[in-house]
């Protein structure tokens, strides 16, 4: 087994023990990187010369017997995370030559923990799309299949992570951008209940929606990747002041009795044979591990994608009122004074999804419209969250999909934004909830992708999804099967 | 609800956001389609029901108002696309 096919939990038992250096480790990661990313182009910037310094560094402190849990591990971020001195693009032309001027708290939260970074991922542009085709850097392939998307938002993140090009990633989660793409890259994602980490630093998108979370290689590295990122931050008023308990503790309970329900909106007709059949594989592992298997009812969930597109379109319109030439990112030249040195560097600086998203949100806020579009939304939103609510009061975790198909071809849905918005319909209404979730590998397609499954998960109640997540791994094999690159 | 081109025109003009001929067509046509599929919403009976604007039910956050160190000018002006002294520099605004 190659050095960049470990885990966190593997590599970090090896360098404590001296097995590996961070340098040796460091090095493998990146020739890997510079070996594969030609085709997959995960990678915005690769940061080799700093990564090396850090990895001498952390080679150091090992050697003074000071081996924290990331100590000396390599790992990536989405190019949405701010991080001290790089280059933060979010994928747009409009952040170019954004040199970001602090930490993110997620980051700076790894970097205590001794993270290296290898570099910056590619994304949808501002975090809006599902497939990483909009992105001013190009598109990312995904390295089970190069003619198929990875998924997006965090198509990088998760593109990475298939590639073995990073220990583990950092990806954003505002309508399934961490589950989606981990799904179609064949890793774990995790998204953590609104308020589980803190969004400091991070570019936001949808600030009601947005989550940060960890994507890797199996379930305890992403239990173990939690427990550093979560926790509150007084820097992030939204994160919420509970105790991060050690989600590791939970991965070895079994799963005896616990009920698992299957919303019954989401095992539709339509849903992809390889997909059904996934589920039912994986319905029948945890029967026979012992858990209860039980019919619920989300009966909004037709209208969770209609309520996203307003909630969040609404939300960007504002968040991304900021990118107007002036105290940093993209200036247009040859602008005929203030108002028109805003409107140049904007239509220059954003792409065609993002204006799209721009156009869309402005128009649910206006004059007007404000009470027929967003205030609806938000009304309509209550009644998805107490569907979620309903569900948890007879089940204690819901299985589901996470996509109705595995990958779709590049450039397969980039010319109807409504069918590219409906691919979502899966991961949407979690987002809305504001409850996690989590992806896992649960087969391959007969065109040879990986399919995903869902776990969703009480308010807080990661450690109840990674404790079943954990013991779909121990007693099945998808996880081990990687892309062949 | 369907969007004409002066829609477009108002709510880009309201987004300072300039758009092509092309886009302004592609636009017309894309969020007309966006805003027919979202009028599902108007299906749903809310006469009552309380807007969620937050899913983590949470009081005011408050924190004790003690003084920090910022950024720091220097930093602060360091992705500035054109600067003078400690100053962001844009067009004349002033005739």
């Amino acid at each position: 087994m190659e050095l960049y096919e470990k885990t966190i939990n593997e590599l970090h038992l090896m360098l404590k023990s001296r097995q590996v250096s961070s340098t040796e480790l460091t090095r493998a990661m990146l020739s890997r990187i510079e070996a594969t990313d030609p085709d997959v182009n995960a990678f915005i910037t690769v940061t080799a010369e700093q990564a090396l310094k850090d990895a001498e560094m952390a080679d150091q402190s090992i050697s003074r017997g000071d081996c924290k849990l990331l100590t000396g591990i390599p790992v990536a971020l989405k190019d949405i995370f701010l991080t001290a001195g790089v280059r933060t693009t979010c994928a747009s032309r409009i952040l170019h030559n954004f040199v970001a001027p602090y930490d993110s708290t997620a980051w700076a939260r790894m970097k205590e923990q001794g993270a290296v970074l290898l570099g910056k991922l590619n994304q949808d542009e501002f975090a809006m799309g599902s497939s990483c085709e909009n992105s001013a850097f190009g598109v990312t392939r995904n390295p089970w299949n190069f003619s198929h998307i990875p998924g997006g938002s965090s198509g990088g993140s998760a593109a990475a992570i298939a590639a073995q090009q990073a220990v583990a990633t950092l990806g954003t989660d505002t309508g399934g951008s961490i589950r989606q793409p981990a799904s179609h890259c064949g890793c774990v994602g995790l998204k953590p209940t609104y308020g589980r980490v803190s969004r400091y630093g991070v570019i936001a998108y949808a600030s009601s929606l947005d989550q940060v979370g960890p994507i890797t290689r199996d379930v305890t590295d992403s239990a173990l990747l939690l427990g550093v990122i979560a926790g509150y931050d007084t820097k992030d008023s939204t994160s919420v002041d509970m105790p991060v308990p050690d989600y590791a503790l939970a991965l070895g309970r079994d799963i005896k009795g616990m009920k698992i329900g299957l919303p019954r909106e989401y095992f539709i007709e339509g849903l992809d044979p390889d997909v059904q059949k996934a589920m039912d594989q994986a319905i029948a592992t945890f029967r026979s591990l012992g858990a209860e298997i039980v019919d619920v009812s989300l009966p909004h969930t037709d209208y969770a994608v209609a309520t996203y597109y307003l909630i969040a379109t609404a939300e960007a319109s504002s968040n991304l009122a900021r990118y107007d030439g002036i105290r940093f990112g993209h200036r247009a030249e040859n602008a005929d004074g203030l108002i028109d040195l805003m409107f140049k560097s904007r239509e220059e600086g954003f792409g065609t999804e993002v204006k799209r998203r721009i156009m869309l949100g402005t128009y649910a806020l206006s004059s007007g419209y404000y009470d027929a579009y967003y205030l609806k939304a938000q009304k309509v939103r209550t009644l998805i969250r107490q569907d979620f609510m309903d569900a948890f009061s007879k089940a204690d975790i819901l299985l589901t999909p996470v996509a109705p198909t595995p990958a779709f071809r590049i450039g397969e849905k980039t010319a109807e934004p409504l069918q590219m918005y409906l691919s979502d319909i899966f991961t949407i209404p979690v987002n809305l909830a504001g409850i996690c979730g989590i992806s896992i590998q649960a087969g391959v397609s007969s065109q040879g992708l990986p399919i995903g499954l869902q776990l969703l998960g009480r308010p807080f109640g990661e450690e109840t999804i990674l404790q079943v997540a954990a013991n779909f791994q121990k007693n099945t094999n998808w996880h081990t099967i990687k892309a062949a690159l | 609800m369907s969007i004409n081109r002066t829609d477009i025109d108002y709510i880009s003009n309201l987004a300072r956001l300039a758009l092509t001929e092309n886009e302004k067509e592609l636009f017309t046509e894309q969020m007309g389609a966006i805003l027919m599929y979202v009028e599902k919403l108007n299906k749903l009976d809310t006469e009552g029901i309380c807007p969620t604007s937050h899913a983590v039910p949470m009081e005011n956050a408050f924190r004790d108002d003690i003084p920090a160190t910022s950024i720091g000018i220097e930093r602060a002006l360091a992705n500035a696309p054109d600067r003078h002294e400690t100053y962001f520099r844009v067009p004349q605004v002033i005739e």
